[in-house]
């Protein structure tokens, strides 16, 4: 009606063009968008779930479970409630991890090593070996380890015998200290092999598989790492006629340890998170637990909600322990 | 300097005693594991089981009379490769590419005899390699020159080629707009793998760009929604989240319009492998220096021209084998589809091996699916890894 | 939650509105008498959704040519030509063991096709709220041991491996009666079946549990099937049986008269290669009213299920009857080579039994 007839001192932009106003126009709508989509999801659940007649609770855990594990270092049985089978499933999670963090990283660090070798052979198996493991999938190579490999060894007599070793189909017996601190070896009682260090066969298949695979992935970690280190660094050492594995050992891996240790600590997440294929061959850890449980109980939402947190509660101490690892590799720099 | 072939194999395998006998020791080994896998691969093992499901394994249910829109799939597949292969081809290949090269070409030569294809098959495979090796040859021979004399905004236009390639595969394979509709649940085996691992790749792309600049961004609600999110999905292991797909999410939408478990599937891997790229991409955007942004909004471009052309092009060279390496992880994570019953490579086998006439063969089934995989993952390797030397704006072309 | 509760409410109106129209479309094409609305989605899609497992030789399996066979499969294919007049309008859906339910709750799947047992838990609206249609198979929980191993009875398993099948009712059976006899195990435990009897082949456990169709089924296949035998002990019963969701009782009932038209065919002797002579029969003479009746040719019982008329002709002419179902896919003349057993006629001493058409 009137146009305005005050001065133009200072155009304000249109609203549009405003970097005052724009941020928070778009925070606003992408959180009103994320708030409606929650909102939405959420309540279908509640709807769907009372429908169900499955409304979230918790007081199932404490009833008894009535199924069996196969193996679980803390003790269980099928009178025991639900809470304590997840609780022997985590454990037995644990349990693959830590072994096959140990191993991973052990056959990683001399796979890395190998490709800097002055042997053209073994540089070369290094990188086929790194090549075809990398390129086929971790679950494919489990069931190949447990249905191929594993269950076609012979039981009994006939299983493989090494000092102090014995491979059969029923499981790797090692020796050790049995109680009174004498070494004892596998040795057989009624045809059943009886040994003081015995890991089932699945647990040894999934173990095989995680550490051959993720072995792979360090390899190539430790070897970004190595080479990493300047040229010059090998060139001294090889001058002072220190051999390439000496020098390695005193003068790379040190200074390499800086590069490796972050990648080293994705590997190892993913190490963590692959152990859920277990499954597949039959070993009982946390995932294949709490599959049991949800189809005993058809608890579905809760059920996952304690499997992810549980394993986001895993991820996050690996994290914390690399972190602290990180740190010592760090201060030792000059 | 030029050694003769003895005396590069001395300091190849004998540089020092120990060397040697470390060399003498693997010699003996690699042989005997050879001699020992041939005697069994020509000997004791038994492929009828291949050959008699090849076509489950590769199609899975999907109907015999409409295969051949398959095969025309595989020829226009054969051509864009050729294509883009003749366009790339450039600087000598390391040794592990040569060396994958080489296996790839020779299983390629030797598969098709070996399985005992029927005639017809073994016409279409021909045909399609000649294809492939064709225009690979007659646009490495032209193919620059002819490029050079197309209209500049015609030749911005090719790129689009590749995504409208991807959606006449899809109408290919899904059907509809003429053609008898093929439903999801009858897609199986190896064309399911590739759908479903190609699907996921193109649609988890522009959210992990997102994902990721949001991640970098001033707004604190952006920045920590998207943190959030990538947090949680890196945090979970894969067979989780798909469990979730396929026993909560129909709890989470309104009854009956959950889509089906074959969308579903693919859906999770997507947003799966969002998080993971967006970590990626935020890599390649941390390695763009700042004065480039300071630069182009110096220069007057808006943020969305800054990311557009400047920020986005070089975080994503730089991002590039990063990705690619997430992209071949997400095609060997499609194995776990087996484990929520969906008949992708590995579900068609196991589906296969539970055939009484076939009980026991697992060794040939998983031999061959690994061999499948590695050919999969081996030739987009070797792709990345072309594309990021013509890429590679620092050395001379 | 409580907060959440109108803006959701508002949201859900959307897609409420959208199936009401879309419902509403499909009912008055559809004509019937009975308003079902999962009759209704089957009709408007054109096709069944059936689950099932796909693996198991005999009930439900991809052959080589990627059809499916089987039992189950055929239940699916006689309520498909029930439905939507076409036994092969039917897309199979493979589940496990640990998904079936789920899948059949969030209508993913119209109808369980899977050899799963009927129990209280599962049929109670409390539980997992299904709905059972006819049982298909009687079945029970047996043992499958190697001759060679020398076990006898359950109690002989003391100490030693078993393959199961995790997430199923046979897991829990065998945890209940391993605790009676008061015999530590190990359970070995796969997802799948396959997985199960490959361990089991490979020599990983001495028995392997199941339900015992199941396990004779598998021998069958099995590279020296007299190597194997079942032990005498039944764990527990195992009726196989069809099922679909609680909330709606007018699907469950054209899925249980369908499977009872197969029964009831097979009682009245009518074969898949007769029923067309016998439809001619019926319709020439007045004076054979069952038969009229059961064939649709006269009453409206399909009306009353919300299937056409002839729905009995149809189904049996897509599967044939029970009786031919069963030789077909796990009988004398299938690769399984199973008993009638329980499953004969009530005539004949079995328990398959169908009411009255009337």
């Amino acid at each position: 009606m009137s146009h305005s007839l005050e001065p133009a001192a200072a155009p304000r932009p249109p609203w549009w063009r405003d970097r005052r106003v724009m941020p928070w126009l778009v925070q606003a709508f992408v959180g009103l968008v994320i708030l409606v989509v929650i909102a939405f999801l959420l309540g279908n659940l509640v709807r769907n779930l009372t429908a169900a007649g499955l409304l979230l609770s918790w007081r199932w855990l404490g009833q008894p479970a009535g199924f069996d594990l196969s193996e679980s270092v803390l003790p269980f049985n099928a009178e025991m409630p639900y809470w304590r089978g997840l609780l022997a499933g985590l454990v037995n999670t644990l349990r693959a991890v830590g072994f096959g963090l140990v191993g991973a990283t052990l056959l990683g660090t001399l796979l890395g090593m190998a490709s800097f070798s002055s042997n053209g052979l073994l540089r070369r198996l290094a990188a086929v070996y790194v090549e075809v493991i990398r390129n086929i999938p971790l679950l494919l190579q489990l069931v190949f380890w447990y249905f191929v490999v594993f269950l076609s060894l012979p039981n009994g007599t006939e299983a493989l015998q090494f000092p102090g070793v014995v491979l059969a189909k029923s499981g790797f017996y090692g020796a050790g200290f049995e109680a009174g601190w004498h070494w004892q070896g596998p040795h057989l009682v009624n045809g059943v092999w009886q040994a003081p260090l015995r890991l089932s066969v699945e647990f040894t298949a999934l173990l095989t598989g995680l550490v051959a695979y993720t072995g792979a992935f360090i390899a190539e970690v430790v070897r970004g790492g190595i080479a990493a280190v300047p040229k010059g660094q090998w060139e001294a050492a090889a001058s002072l006629g220190l051999h390439w594995a000496t020098t390695l050992r005193r003068v790379v891996l040190p200074q390499a340890l800086r590069v490796i240790i972050p990648g080293l600590n994705s590997q190892y997440i993913s190490l963590a998170k692959n152990s859920s294929l277990a499954v597949a061959v039959g070993y009982t850890d946390l995932y294949s637990v709490a599959e049991t449980t949800l189809n005993q109980t058809g608890r579905a939402v809760e059920v996952i909600v304690l499997l992810l947190g549980a394993y986001l509660v895993l991820d996050l101490l690996i994290s914390a322990l690399m972190n602290g690892l990180n740190g010592l590799v760090q201060i030792r720099e000059r | 300097m030029t050694l003769s072939l003895p005396q590069r194999l001395k300091r190849e395998l004998a540089a020092t005693p120990l060397d040697g006998a470390v060399s003498a020791v693997l010699i003996v080994a690699i042989t005997a594991a050879a001699i020992g896998f041939l005697g069994w691969a020509f000997g004791r093992a038994q492929w009828l089981v291949i050959q008699a499901n090849g076509t489950l394994l590769a199609v899975g249910r999907y109907p015999v009379e409409q295969q051949w829109r398959l095969w025309l799939l595989v020829g226009l597949l054969a051509a864009a490769t050729g294509l883009g292969w003749g366009l790339l081809r450039g600087r000598r290949w390391p040794f592990n590419d040569r060396l994958a090269s080489v296996l790839l070409v020779a299983l390629g030569l030797w598969a098709p005899a070996a399985l005992g294809l029927s005639l017809p098959l073994q016409v279409r495979w021909w045909a399609i390699t000649a294809l492939l090796l064709g225009l690979r040859w007659a646009f490495g021979r032209w193919g620059a020159a002819g490029l050079a004399r197309l209209h500049p905004r015609v030749r911005r236009l090719l790129p689009l080629g590749f995504p409208l390639l991807y959606l006449i595969g899809l109408w290919l394979i899904a059907g509809g707009l003429g053609l008898g509709s093929v439903a999801p649940s009858e897609w199986g085996g190896l064309l399911l793998t590739l759908l479903m691992a190609s699907l996921a790749m193109l649609l988890s792309f522009p959210l992990g760009v997102l994902l990721a600049l949001g991640r970098r961004s001033e707004l604190p609600l952006l920045r920590w929604g998207s943190v959030l999110y990538i947090e949680f999905i890196r945090g979970a292991p894969l067979i989780t989240l798909l469990f979730l797909g396929q026993n909560i999410l129909g709890f989470l939408l309104p009854g009956g319009l959950a889509p089906d478990r074959v969308w579903r599937a693919a859906a999770v891997l997507t947003l799966f492998c969002a998080a993971y790229l967006a970590e990626a991409v935020r890599s390649g955007l941390a390695a763009v220096p700042r004065g480039q942004v300071e630069a182009a909004r110096s220069l007057g471009l808006s943020v969305p021209q800054t990311l557009g052309a400047v920020v986005l092009p070089q975080a994503l060279r730089t991002a590039l084998p990063t990705m690619v390496g997430q992209f071949i992880s997400l095609l060997q994570d499609t194995t776990l589809l087996s484990l929520i019953g969906l008949l992708d490579l590995l579900g068609m086998a196991r589906s296969v091996m539970a055939n009484p006439a076939y009980l026991g063969k697992n060794a040939e089934v998983y031999l061959t699916l690994a061999v499948l995989f590695w050919c999969c993952c081996a030739a987009l390797g070797l792709g990345s890894r072309a594309l990021e030397r013509r890429l590679d704006t620092t050395r001379p072309a | 939650m409580v907060l959440m509760a109108p803006l959701n409410r508002l949201l859900l109106a959307a897609p409420l509105l959208l199936a009401l129209v879309l419902g509403g479309c499909a009912s008055e094409d559809g004509g019937n008498g009975v308003q079902s609305e999962k009759l209704n989605t089957i009709r408007s899609r054109g096709k069944l959704l059936c689950g099932v497992d796909g693996k198991l030789p005999g009930f439900s399996f991809v052959e080589s040519d990627g059809r499916y066979s089987g039992l189950d499969v055929d239940i699916c294919k006689a309520v498909a030509a029930a439905v939507v007049d076409d036994p092969g309008k039917i897309e199979y859906r493979n589940l496990n063991s640990s998904e079936r339910f789920a899948a059949l709750a969030s209508g993913e799947i119209d109808l369980l096709s899977r050899n799963t047992t009927e129990t209280l838990s599962r049929d109670s609206a409390g539980g997992n709220g299904l709905s059972f249609a006819p049982t298909t198979f009687f079945d029970g929980q047996g043992v499958m041991v190697p001759v060679a191993s020398g076990v006898k009875s359950l109690k002989d398993l003391a100490g030693k491996p078993i393959c199961v099948e995790s997430g199923t009712t046979t897991e829990l059976n065998l945890a209940d009666r391993m605790r009676e006899i008061k015999a530590a195990y190990t359970p070995l435990k796969f997802q799948t079946g396959d997985q199960t009897y490959t361990a089991y082949l490979g020599g990983r456990c001495v028995a392997v549990t199941s339900d015992r169709s199941q396990l004779a089924a598998k021998r069958t296949s099995f590279p020296d099937p007299k190597a194997h035998e079942l032990l005498p002990e039944v764990l527990s019963k195992e009726p196989l049986t069809p099922a679909t969701v609680n909330a709606d009782p007018a699907w469950a009932d054209a899925v249980r008269w369908t499977i009872f038209s197969l029964f009831q065919a097979e009682e009245l002797g009518i074969t898949k290669a007769n029923i067309a002579a016998k439809l001619a029969e019926a319709k020439a003479k007045p004076n054979l009213a069952d038969l009229r009746r059961f064939l649709g040719v006269e009453g409206d019982f399909g009306k009353q299920l919300g299937l056409p008329p002839d729905f009995v002709v149809k189904a049996v002419s897509a599967v044939g009857n029970y009786g031919e179902i069963f030789e077909r896919n796990v009988g004398a003349t299938s690769k399984l080579k199973l008993e009638r057993g329980l499953n004969r006629q009530w005539s004949e001493g079995g328990l398959i039994y169908s009411p009255p058409f009337r």
